[in-house]
Parts: structure tokens; sequence; C-alpha cells
């Protein structure tokens, strides 16, 4: 008998080269997890398997049935699917989204669903219809969002890896507050068909993981072009994605965007960053500035793309052929109930931002400017990337806050998002890693580069994850950080 | 600055029923909300084009090939008023 | 009194339902006749998740479309969505072209044609309350089969000016359609609707009326009708010194009432925005080769052959062309002559089958739905043109060829039908004829002509209608020596 407790420290790749070895029963891993999965308190699952799976098939697959929590954005066959909202409440769909099908086909199992701000709106998981996620590392504290669920699930060791979704900074936010690696791929890289959509022009799926390789390994199952994905491009030929092995970063550059790094950083993180970068240069690294002169305005821009596409996005749910439905005499009384009673308030002030921003003589003002902010930005990014390989920052301005810390206060909440947002204007990929704590809490070092530069942000953030050395094992479930 | 009437416009059209208190609560914040958004128009735009898609990709159609559609039971199953073989509503008149 | 005299102006937009296999933007089958909610898939019922692609074939189409009536395609396929919500809309947004049109330009018929875009049919509601129509329905039921059928919106300037030229527009836009393949067009069945936009204003002036909108006539018939009622309308409110409202009307065939549809009168706001789920797809050389390709002979160009080639009257030729089921009946009967393709066989049996046929059949009646064959028709017009039979007995041919089908030429034999002539045969029964009316004689001796019919007369009574009434003229004269 193997002991239960170290059967979940494994990473998800020891774990594969143990089954593969015939050292570790996939079915006795899935248990493991699946019984820690159960009786956790942070609230990090809405749904988890009742029973262990026949996983013999599966152990004979590249990924061999290892565990894989998916959050609850992603439509699972038959397996409850509501996306953070009282709305899809119990909602069960007739199919897969095409990245939960890859992954099962690549030999995981579906160990449960992730909690999540509604619908991806949030960035403190205090969204949920379903119940804030408590952060791992301090139980008052928000796993940050809106794929706290995953995150939490992963750094807590209830799940070795998971997926999330970013749309403005939806895994790579907490991620750092948690203390993993997350993984925001290049749009168009993964298909975005099964998930359930929040800003379509924005949203992609990537990896939570306990560290680089495991990101790595779980992302180079997830690309591909999708035809049921008119967005989805895959990644270019030859361009597979390798698990990154290189300790040294000789002859990297390293570009710090003086346009974002100034004001509303907290001291402790600014610390992190800094050492972060002194341990960069010290395996070879250059650090120089760069400019995104535009990159200011991306909140503004963000804040008006994405509840406009969300706003039209959501609009499918009307009480008519799925989800829930409030009784009225009349079809508009039901339209405008059903969406009173079962959509959360967060998401219903984006509606009403985004139907605003859309509407007849504001479009030219909000939307069409906000694209045009877009073709700036993304400039910006590529002039930058003509001068260094990757652009550097903190994840988040802040280490995780207080439950109920921002929840008054919208728009402090979206500051959250400050350093993640440019980039998912810009569509390219960019990972989280901890790079050390600031009051015991986790640093996420954000790394970003060009469209489809995955191999290379990996290979960065492996050779820094072992100069880092971080402990990711949270220091004080279930009470203060010491 | 969206007042009282703006909101409730802007609901109308996206279908939300509101509250007062929430017709009050949503003119504060989204007037705050849109005064930062509109620090945008500090911006020359006049000759930036628009950005709809960041990752070019060409020829997405598909062929007009036909695929299964769904079991009959499958898609009336999460239906909140089944009837008819079909998905029932209210009439459109009060 | 109307004192005033007023110009009509009607515009048209013209909803057609594209010949594909499958939906615009899923691979669901477009069958007919199947139980309600039997071809519907995650994308078409607008499940969480699901995304739209499009059909390559119906932008083929579209092209098609395009190119029948000279118009411009656009150098892009871009997308938009048009928002609304109606139980029939699953998305809450039609899929449909905003500010780039697949099709712009063009002229058929001599009516400008403003744009031809492509977008999505909304699916069927059935009413389940009282009346069938919207006013005072209980409840409805959706039936999602043919939701998201391929759909080109044609829509005309405001060119024509009465409801008989509409009816003509709308009879050689059919055709056009019909041979071009890319549509049932048949207007019972819904795969070919028209909107009018119809205003007046006092002759002579030009600028534009106040316009209401007469929606969902699904016959020609309606269509003129409609707007002659509707044309009395605005000219009676014009008279009487009052306003003419904008509003979309219902024309009630039964009654003749026109009714206005207030559910949709409430101002529309459709909030388009480029659908961020379907990048624009080039419309490349290729394509446009591909679509010019496969264009048929259109029914200008083969009322033109038909005038060159075969010398037809022009409007022998038009009534041809613009009915493509009787143009093409007609060319399959000359292929089928005896005698050859020629004007000399093209004529006679172009004026048999628009005249004799048609008229025996009704005017609106596809001949190949009748027991007369094209080879059977050429054979019969073969046997009159060569005088085996009279046009009088030929006619006697063409009422068995409708009642009961079957080969002219034995017709003619088991009916005793074949013409009575030369010198041999008719000699005698003219001689018998002159000599049973010898007043008739005497005065046809004398020159005087006219009773020549009688004569005539007596002789077709002798032969049962199978003599020549040239011939008998000719033997007369000859008997009498005039
Ligand atoms: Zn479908």
């Amino acid at each position: 008998m193997t002991n239960l407790t170290n059967l979940t420290d494994l990473t998800a790749k020891a774990a594969v080269d143990a089954i593969a070895a015939g050292d570790l029963d996939a079915a006795e891993l899935f248990t493991a997890y699946r019984e820690a999965a159960a009786a956790e308190d942070l609230n990090a699952y809405t749904w988890v398997a009742d029973q262990t799976p026949d996983l013999s098939a599966a152990a004979a697959l590249p990924l061999r049935g290892v565990p894989l929590a998916v959050k609850d954005l992603f439509c699972t066959q038959g397996v409850p699917s509501q996306a953070g909202s009282k709305i899809l409440e119990g909602y069960r769909p007739p199919y897969d989204a095409t990245v939960v099908a890859q992954l099962a086909a690549a030999g995981t199992s579906l160990l449960g669903k992730t909690n999540q701000d509604e619908f991806a709106m949030g960035s403190s998981n205090e969204n949920s219809a379903y119940g804030p996620v408590k952060n791992p590392w301090d139980h008052t504290r928000v796993p940050g969002g809106s794929s706290g669920g995953s995150a939490a699930a992963v750094a807590a060791g209830l799940a070795p890896w998971a997926l999330g979704t970013d749309t403005g900074g939806s895994i790579r936010q907490p991620a750092a507050l948690c203390g993993i690696v997350g993984l925001k791929p290049t749009y168009g890289s993964v298909s975005r068909y099964g998930m359930i959509a929040f800003a379509s022009s924005l949203d992609q799926a990537g990896p939570f993981a306990r560290d680089v390789t495991d990101a790595a390994l779980l992302y180079s199952h997830m690309h591909g072009r999708d035809p049921r994905d008119a967005t989805s491009v895959g990644r270019p030929d030859a361009d597979a994605i390798a698990l990154p092995t290189g300790e040294r970063l000789d002859g990297l550059r390293l570009g710090v965007p003086d346009d974002l790094t100034g004001e509303g950083v907290e001291p402790g993180v600014w610390t992190a960053f800094e050492a972060a970068l002194e341990t960069a240069k010290g395996l070879g690294a250059t650090v120089e500035r760069v400019a995104l002169p535009h990159a200011g305005y991306g909140l503004n821009a963000y804040y008006v793309i994405a509840p406009a596409e969300a706003s039209s996005n959501l609009a499918r749910f009307d009480g008519v052929r799925y989800g829930a439905r409030a009784e009225a005499d009349d079809l508009i009384t039901m339209y405008t109930k059903t969406r009173h009673d079962y959509m959360g308030t967060e998401v219903k002030r984006r509606i009403l931002i985004g139907t605003y921003a859309l509407s007849s003589g504001f479009y030219d003002a909000y939307y069409a400017s906000a694209q045009k902010v877009r073709t700036l930005i993304a400039r910006d990014f590529t002039t930058a990337f003509a001068g260094v390989d990757l652009i550097v920052t903190p994840t988040s301005p802040g280490v995780a806050f207080p439950l109920g810390a921002k929840t008054e206060d919208p728009l402090s909440m979206y500051l959250n998002d400050i350093f993640t947002i440019p980039i998912s204007l810009a569509g390219i990929p960019a990972l989280s890693l901890p790079c050390g704590l600031s009051e015991g809490l986790p640093v996420g070092l954000q790394l970003a580069g060009p469209a489809f530069s995955e191999n290379r942000i990996l290979e960065a953030a492996y050779a820094l994850e072992q100069a880092f050395a971080f402990d990711n094992t949270p220091s004080a479930i279930g009470g203060a950080p010491s | 600055m969206i007042d009282r009437t703006q909101v409730l416009h802007v609901a109308r059209l996206a279908r939300l029923q509101l509250t007062d208190d929430e017709v009050e609560r949503m003119s504060t914040e989204l007037s705050s909300i849109l005064d930062h958004i509109e620090t945008i128009s500090e911006l020359d735009l006049s000759d930036v084009a628009p950005t709809a898609h960041v990752v070019a990709s060409e020829g997405a159609l598909r062929a007009d090939a036909p695929r299964a559609s769904l079991d009959h039971d499958v898609a009336l199953a999460q239906a909140p008023d089944p009837a008819d073989d079909g998905f029932r509503v209210p009439s459109p008149q009060a | 009194m109307s004192t005033t005299t007023y110009e009509t102006v009607i515009g048209l937009e013209i909803h057609v339902q594209l010949k594909t296999a499958t939906k615009m933007f899923c691979g669901c089958e477009l069958t007919f006749g199947e139980p309600p909610n039997t071809r519907v898939c995650p994308v078409c019922l607008a499940l969480p998740g699901a995304l739209p692609v499009g059909n390559a074939e119906a932008i083929h189409l579209g092209i098609m479309i395009g190119h029948a009536l000279g118009c411009e395609i656009a150098p892009r396929m871009k997308f938009d969505r048009k928002q609304y919500f109606y139980p029939d809309s699953p998305k809450g947004y039609q899929i449909s072209q905003f500010d780039e049109p697949l099709c712009a330009g063009g002229e058929i018929g001599g009516v400008r044609i403003n744009r031809v875009h492509l977008e999505e049919d909304a699916a069927k509601t059935i009413h389940a309350g009282a009346s069938g129509r919207i006013h005072g329905s209980e409840a409805s039921v959706v039936d999602f089969n043919r939701g998201g059928t391929p759909l080109a919106e044609i829509v005309t300037e405001p060119d024509i000016h009465s409801a008989e030229q509409a009816g003509e527009f709308l009879r050689l836009l059919r055709t056009t359609l019909r041979v071009l393949g890319v549509s049932d067009v048949n207007m019972e069945e819904g795969s070919l609707r028209c909107d009018a936009n119809i205003s007046i204003r006092p002759a002579g002036t030009t600028e534009l009326g106040t316009k209401t909108e007469l929606k969902n006539m699904n016959s020609f018939r309606y269509i003129e009708r409609g707007i002659r009622a509707e044309v009395a309308r605005q000219t009676a409110l014009l008279d009487a010194g009052e306003r003419i409202v904008q509003e979309t009307l219902h024309f009630d065939p039964r009654t003749e009432r026109l009714t206005s549809m207030r559910s949709k009168e409430e101002a529309q706001d459709y909030r388009y925005f480029p659908e961020p789920d379907l990048v624009p797809v080039p419309v490349d050389a290729a394509m446009l080769d591909r679509a010019r390709a496969a264009m048929p002979e259109l029914p200008a160009a083969r009322q033109a052959r038909f005038e060159a080639d075969l010398s037809l009257h022009p409007d022998t030729a038009k009534l041809l062309a613009w009915r493509s089921e009787l143009g093409d009946w007609f060319e399959a009967a000359l292929a089928a002559s005896p005698d050859g393709v020629s004007p000399q066989t093209a004529g006679p049996l172009a004026n048999w089958t628009t005249n004799e046929l048609l008229t025996r059949l009704g005017g609106d009646v596809d001949p190949a739905t009748s027991k007369v064959t094209p080879a059977a028709m050429a054979q019969l017009v073969a046997l009159v043109t060569a005088r085996t039979v009279t046009a009088g007995a030929g006619k006697e041919v063409l009422d068995t060829l409708i009642a009961e089908g079957g080969d002219p030429a034995q017709i003619v034999e088991a009916k005793g039908l074949g013409a009575v002539g030369g010198e041999d045969t008719l000699a005698p029964i003219v001689a018998e004829a002159l000599a049973a009316n010898p007043d008739i004689a005497e005065r046809l001796r004398g020159g005087d002509m006219k009773p020549m019919g009688v004569i005539i007369g007596h002789v077709m009574k002798a032969t049962k209608g199978r003599a020549d009434g040239g011939e008998v003229t000719k033997l007369v004269r000859a008997q009498l020596g005039v």
C-alpha cells in the first residue's frame, strides 16, 4: 500500500512516469485525489467524481489516467457545467468541450469541476453563485479569479493539475495568488469550443500546475486547430511543445515596461519582483526597460470589449431551451425576471456596461475606440519584442486580499488585472510563476512573449523556477500564514 | 454620467429586470466605470484601424457535409418547459 | 376626390433560403418534414459553449447570386451580430452582415440592387394558442429544425413604382434564382419571402415620403394586392390631410385588410458588432472563379438567344425565358423535333407551347406536370407542319394528349384524324359541295369570294374537319375556273 499523502504530493509528470513504469496504479492515484477533493474545505470544487472510473485503458495513454480538475466553465458531457451561475444550476451538457475531449483522449480522467466567478467575471472568485473559494495559504483571503477553484485545488494538493480559462488574467492572477504556475496560451492555439463564452475575442483555455514542467505537459496536449472553432489556429507547424530542460538564461533579454509598473504595486510585491530580476541576471539574462506607451489604456479598452462581447454571449441565457426560468405570463417578463433572478450582480453590471457600449449612438465612442486601442497595444508589444525576448512584470499588483475587501468597489477589483489585461488584448502568451512571498503570501512573476512563443516562455520559467526554489506548499492551511 | 433613464433603457435592451435599488446602484457604479473608461478619449485614434481578431486565420469555413444532430430527447432534456416536442414559451403579449 | 396625383415608390427586401445540404453555421441536415427538434445540435440550439463555423457552400451560392445580379463582390466575408431577443433567435442575436455585405450594387430587370448579404434564418414558432397569429395566443412552441438555414437577403433600391412592376420584378428574380439553383424559391414553403417598403409622394417631387413596411406576404399575387391596398390607404390619408406613420403592416389577403404589427413596433436597437467567433474569410479569385464557372444561362441571356437563334417573337421569347420551367420544357421539345432545330421548327413549337398548351393547362401550370411529353408535342407540331393533320385536328390530338397522354401519330391513326388531302380524294368532295350549293357556286364564279366559307364548311363537315381550308379554296377556284 502506498501512502496516500505521498501520492498527492507527486507532480503530474512524476505520476505519469510512475504509472508508466508500473510503480503506481492510476486508479489508486485517482481515489486518493477523489477522497481529498470530496473532503476539501476550500469550496474549490462544485462537483467531484463520486467513484473511481476504470482507468485501465486511460493508463495506456500518454497522460496515464492522471486526474484532471476542470473549471466549471468547460462543458463536460453529462456532468454539471454551471459556470458559477445560478442560471445553469444542474445543467448537464450533451457534449464535451474540445479541450476536455482532447485531454481525455490523451489519458486524463475527470476528477471534478472547479468553482469560479460567475461566467468568469471576477478577480476574487467571490462572484460565484456557489460561494467564494478560500485561498489555501490563508482561508480568510481570496484565491484570485476567475479560475479560483482550479488554482486553489492545485495549490492545496486537491488536484495534480487543472484547466482554467483566462480572459483578462483569470489563469495568471489566481495562479499568482495561490503560488502555482498558470499559463495563458496564445489566443487561437487552444480550441474554445465548449468553453462557455465570456468574451470571445479574449477567452483562452490554459493549464494550472504545480510546476512549469506540468504546465508544459498539459498544454502540449491542449493546443490544436479545431474545425468547430473558426478562431482556432493551433500552433504553427513543427512547433510542438517541448518539456523545458535548460537551467540558464544566457543571452535572454528581459524587458520591464515602465508604463505598467509604476503606481499601485504593493511594496512587498515589488521587492519580490526586483529580487526575481536579480535572479534572472544571475542566470545570464539581461534586463532592460521597454516602452508600452498604450498599455496603460488596456484596462479601459478591456472594460469595453469584454463586457460588450459578454452582453451578447450571455443573451442565450433566456430561460427558453435550458437553465433556470422564472415563471411569467408573458414573454418579456419571463426574460427579464429569469435574467434578474438567476444572474449575479457582477454579471448584470457587465451586461449593462456592454449593452450601453454597443447601443445606438455610443458604439464609436466606446466599442470602436476600444478596438483601436487594442490595435495600438498589440503594436506596442510587437515593437517591444523587436528589442527583448520576453516582457516581465509582477502578475498582480498585490498578494491575495481578504475576502470581502474589494466587493463594494468594482473599479478597485478591476485594477487587479492591470498587468495581465494588455497581454490578453494583444492575444499573446504569458505565464505566471511563483517567485517569492510577501507578507507570507505568494507573489507571481509574469513572463510574456510574442504569439506562439510558449516554448521560449516555458524554458525561461523553468530555469527561473529551479533558481527560485519556491516552496509551493501552503504554509498554514486553515490559519494565518506564519 | 449615466442616469436612471439610461440604466433603465439599457436594462430593457438587455432584458434585465432591475429593482429600484439596483437601478440606483448601477447608475452610480456604471458612471464611475464609464468615467474611467472615457480616458480613452485622450488618445488620437483617427488613423488607427480597429482590431476585432488578434490572430489572423484564413479559410475557417466548413464543407457542406451533414453531421449527426442531437437525439430529440437529448435536445429537449434540459428544457424548462417542453411541450409538443418543442420548447414552450409564454405569449409575447401581456 | 383626389386632387393630387402621387408617385408610388417601392423598395423590396427579399429573403431567400439557400439550397445547401446543411445549416449556415452547423452540420445539421436541412431536410423537410422531420419531427420537431430532430435537426438540432449544440450550435443551432445555442447551447453554452457552442460556436458557429460558416458553411462554404452558402458563401459560394451567395457569390453566384452576386454574379447573377451584377453585383460587386466584397473582398472578404465578414459577419456581424444583430442582437434582439425572441424565442426563434436562440443566441439572442442573429449572425448577419452589417457594414460589409457580400454583394453590393447591381441591377436586374431595370431595378437596381442595393446589397445582398448572408445570414441565418430564425427558427419556427408554432403558436399554440387560439388564433394562429401572434395576437391573442396563449403560448408558443419553438421548433429549431429550420433555424439556422442559410439566407440571402436581397435589398433593392426604391426603383419600383407600381404593384405590377413589383410582381414582374419578383417573377424575374425568382426565375433567376431558380435557374441558378441556389434556392427552391417556393413562397408557400417560405424559401422565398418578401417585404415591401412603400411610400408615395406627389408626382414630380423627389423627396421620399414616410414609408411603411409590408411584411410576410407569401405569394406574388398577395404582394401585388397588398401593395395596391397600402398605396390606396396612404393616398387616402394624404388626401385627407393626415400624416403617414412609419410602421410595419401585415396584409390579410382574405379580408384585404392591413393591420399594424405592434409587437415589433418598439424602437429597435440591434447593437450590431463584428462577430468575434468568426474570423473574416477572404473571398479570393478561386472562389469567384468557381462561382462564375457554376453560372448557368440566365433569363435575360436565354431570351436574347431565343430571339437571335430561333427568331422567336420577343414576347414569346420572354415568356419562355422568364418562366424557366416553360423554357426548359420548350427546349426539350425542340430537341426532340423530328425536323431538327431551326427557326422553322422553333416558331410553330413555341406558339403551340405558349398558346395552345398553356391555354389548355392553365397559365401557371408547369407542362412537365402534365401528361404531354415534350417529344409528343414536337411530333404533333411536325405532323401539323407537314399537313399530315390540320391545325384543327392537331388541337384535337392535343386535347387527347392532355387527357390521356400517348403518341400523336397513334392518336391520329386511332381516331382517324389524318388530313383528307390531295386532288384525288378532295376534288370529288369539293365538286359535291359545289353541286349541293349552286347559288354559292354561281356567286363565286362571278368573283364574289365571300361565301367561300360555306363551301369550306361543307367540305369540313364531309371530312370531319380533316381537310385543309387552303387546299379546298384552291380546288374551288380550279373547278370554277376563277
Ligand atoms: Zn445544428
